[in-house]
């Protein structure tokens, strides 16, 4: 019997459920002299943003015990050359699905982001990211608040017919009432989770790591504060979820799924191993064999 | 990129806090001047981005300085220890740029690439001038090295241990080599120094806190006069006019 790891997500059929996360994956085509990207479940491209975005100043990285702080803070070159360049380029590389992630500063920002990748043909999925701990206005604070969280969802729903996942963010007490704004506005699924704020700083010289003094924690420290997130909301909400936070193996994937997620995003491993996500989704059939699942599907959220 | 696991042959302390560390693969790929190597350290969730010293077939030549915990774990590892490195990162020096003869110039452990690069610019016929700087007369290293390949070595101390008294610029005064091109690499306030006293026929290996070092991060963006650059991917090497210093 062969193992089925296919899995379908907002009506998508993934061939595994193995997605490089965005930011952690460069503009999508860099890994494409390393592997085959027809081989990745889908593909989550870079934050993308209205206008185009230098970032914070370096240093944007602090390494710490189970992983990393970044302080990126959106560098990226906006909607535009999203849809008309990169979308393309990546295309042209593979028919893996490919997941835009938009990210904004006011409502109407990702209302116009989601429109743009709306008319883009080579996007498959449109990921809102109402979580990012790097930006010192918007981002996270739509993604601490119901209403908020609701309102860019609602604007999002009115910009595209393609699905709708909202990337929610762990710094929240309760994710339950903020999934349920986002499943009530019609979004088509969530992912969960980005990163939690950190801060290190250098004893030496007495000053924050990073520029930006503060950053996102992600990594495999993540990982179990990522299940019990996407456990949480799996049995609050209907809709499908992606898992994301510390995975790094096959068998983390199968406990992301067990949890609740229909697929699975694979952000940091990909910072220490840029074979991380082929690599897994090879060890993928063997896990499932030990483990007695033919079919990956029938995992999903039974826990 | 290519992700290879190498023994250590040899790990040998050669200046205070320095380690030269050779590593064996068989099909080690060739690698570049200037490229650079990420060394996974047990331990460490992120690599560790080293300089390609010198690449011969089959081994890779490391030279590094013990400031952090990484490279302390690495200062402690014993001849036969296996490592899994990710290779051929960047884009290494343009050896074809150099019309005539070169300088380097490179300071502290910044040094640690002009090895290759000297062996790479003699093997094309140029005559190559080396200044080096250091903070004292104990930690200068590769100075015999260079000299052995041909290369017109000076060195700069800060405290006046050894060679001329100051920093790198304060050789580049002294000695005014004769160049037609140049390759610059050290810490970032020794390089910032050099810019404006050098023309625009050159380049400088720049450095940052890398995330991936293989471009999928966005950690190590610089602004230069061609928009955001990724320092691991698009460098680590720079020619002068990219840098809005
Ligand atoms: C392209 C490139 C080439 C390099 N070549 C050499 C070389 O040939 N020899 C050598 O001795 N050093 C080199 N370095 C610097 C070397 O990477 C750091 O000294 C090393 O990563 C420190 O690790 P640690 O765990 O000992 O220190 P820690 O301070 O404990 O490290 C903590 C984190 O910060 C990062 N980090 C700390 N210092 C630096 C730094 N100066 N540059 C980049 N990242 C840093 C580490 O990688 C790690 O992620 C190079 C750096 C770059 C970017
Ligand atoms: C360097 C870096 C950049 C990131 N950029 C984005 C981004 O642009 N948009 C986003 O939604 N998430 C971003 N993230 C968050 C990841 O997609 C992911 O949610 C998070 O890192 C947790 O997963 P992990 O532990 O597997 O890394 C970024 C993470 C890292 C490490």
């Amino acid at each position: 019997m062969v193992s089925d790891t296919s899995v379908t997500l907002g009506g998508i059929r993934l061939k595994n459920p193995v997605i490089p996360a965005s930011g952690t994956f460069g503009f999508g085509f860099e890994m494409a002299a390393c592997y085959d990207l027809n081989r990745l479940g889908a593909i989550a491209l870079k934050g993308t943003t209205l206008e185009p975005r230098f970032g914070n100043p370096t240093p944007r990285i602090a390494e710490c015990t189970g992983g990393l702080l970044n302080a990126v803070g959106l560098q990226n070159p906006g909607i535009d050359a999203l849809v008309s360049d990169i979308a393309p380029k990546v295309r042209a590389l593979c028919d893996t699905p490919l997941i835009a992630n938009i990210s904004g500063f006011a409502v109407d920002e990702y209302g116009i982001c989601c429109e743009k990748a709306d008319a883009c043909a080579e996007i498959d999925i449109i990921e809102v990211n109402i979580s990012c701990p790097n930006v010192h206005q918007g981002g996270m604070t739509f993604g601490t608040d119901p209403a908020a969280a609701a309102a860019v969802t609602r604007r999002a729903r009115k910009a595209t017919s393609k699905p709708l996942f909202i990337k929610l963010t762990p710094n929240v007490s309760d994710i339950v009432p903020i999934a349920k704004a986002c499943e009530d506005e019609g979004a088509d699924g969530l992912t969960l989770i980005n990163t939690l704020p950190g801060m290190r700083i250098d004893i030496r010289r007495r000053k924050p790591v990073l520029a930006n003094r503060t950053g996102g924690f992600s990594g495999p420290a993540l990982f179990p504060i990522a299940v019990r997130f996407v456990n949480q909301a799996a049995t609050a909400c209907r809709i499908p979820i992606i898992g994301c936070g510390g995975v790094s193996t096959a068998e983390e994937v199968i406990e992301m799924m067990m949890a609740g997620a229909t697929a699975v995003q694979v952000g940091s491993a990909n910072l220490r191993d840029p074979l991380a996500c082929p690599t897994i989704i090879d060890a993928l059939p063997a896990v499932m064999k030990q483990l007695n699942i033919d079919k990956l599907e029938d995992i999903i959220g039974i826990i | 990129m290519d992700k290879k696991r190498y023994t250590i042959s040899a790990n040998i302390p050669i200046a205070p806090q320095v380690y030269r560390m050779e590593l064996t693969a068989e099909a080690a790929p060739q690698l570049r001047a200037g490229q650079f190597v990420e060394v996974a350290v047990p331990g460490q969730f992120l690599r560790r981005p080293l300089s390609v010293s010198l690449s011969e077939p089959g081994r890779l030549t490391l030279r590094y300085k013990v400031v952090g915990g990484g490279t302390a774990a690495l200062a402690a590892m014993q001849p036969g220890t296996e490592l899994e490195l990710l290779t051929g990162l960047g884009n290494g020096f343009d050896i074809d740029a150099c019309p005539g003869r070169a300088l380097l110039l490179g300071g502290g452990i910044g040094v640690a690439p002009l090895h290759q690069l000297c062996r790479d610019l003699r093997a094309a016929g140029r005559p190559v001038t080396a200044l080096l700087g250091f903070n004292t007369a104990s930690e200068i290293i590769l100075c015999d090295e260079l000299r052995a390949l041909g290369a017109d070595v000076h060195v700069a101390t800060a405290d006046g241990s050894a060679g001329i008294r100051g920093f790198v610029t304060d050789a580049l005064q002294q000695v005014t080599p004769k160049f037609d091109y140049y390759y610059v690499c050290g810490p970032m306030p020794m390089m910032r120094a050099l810019y404006p006293l050098l023309p625009d026929c050159g380049e400088y290996s720049l450095e940052e806190r890398m995330g991936c070092g293989t471009g999928l991060c966005f950690g190590c963006t610089i602004p230069t006069t061609d928009g955001p650059r990724r320092i691991c991917h698009d460098g680590p090497v720079f020619k002068k006019n990219l840098l809005p210093w």
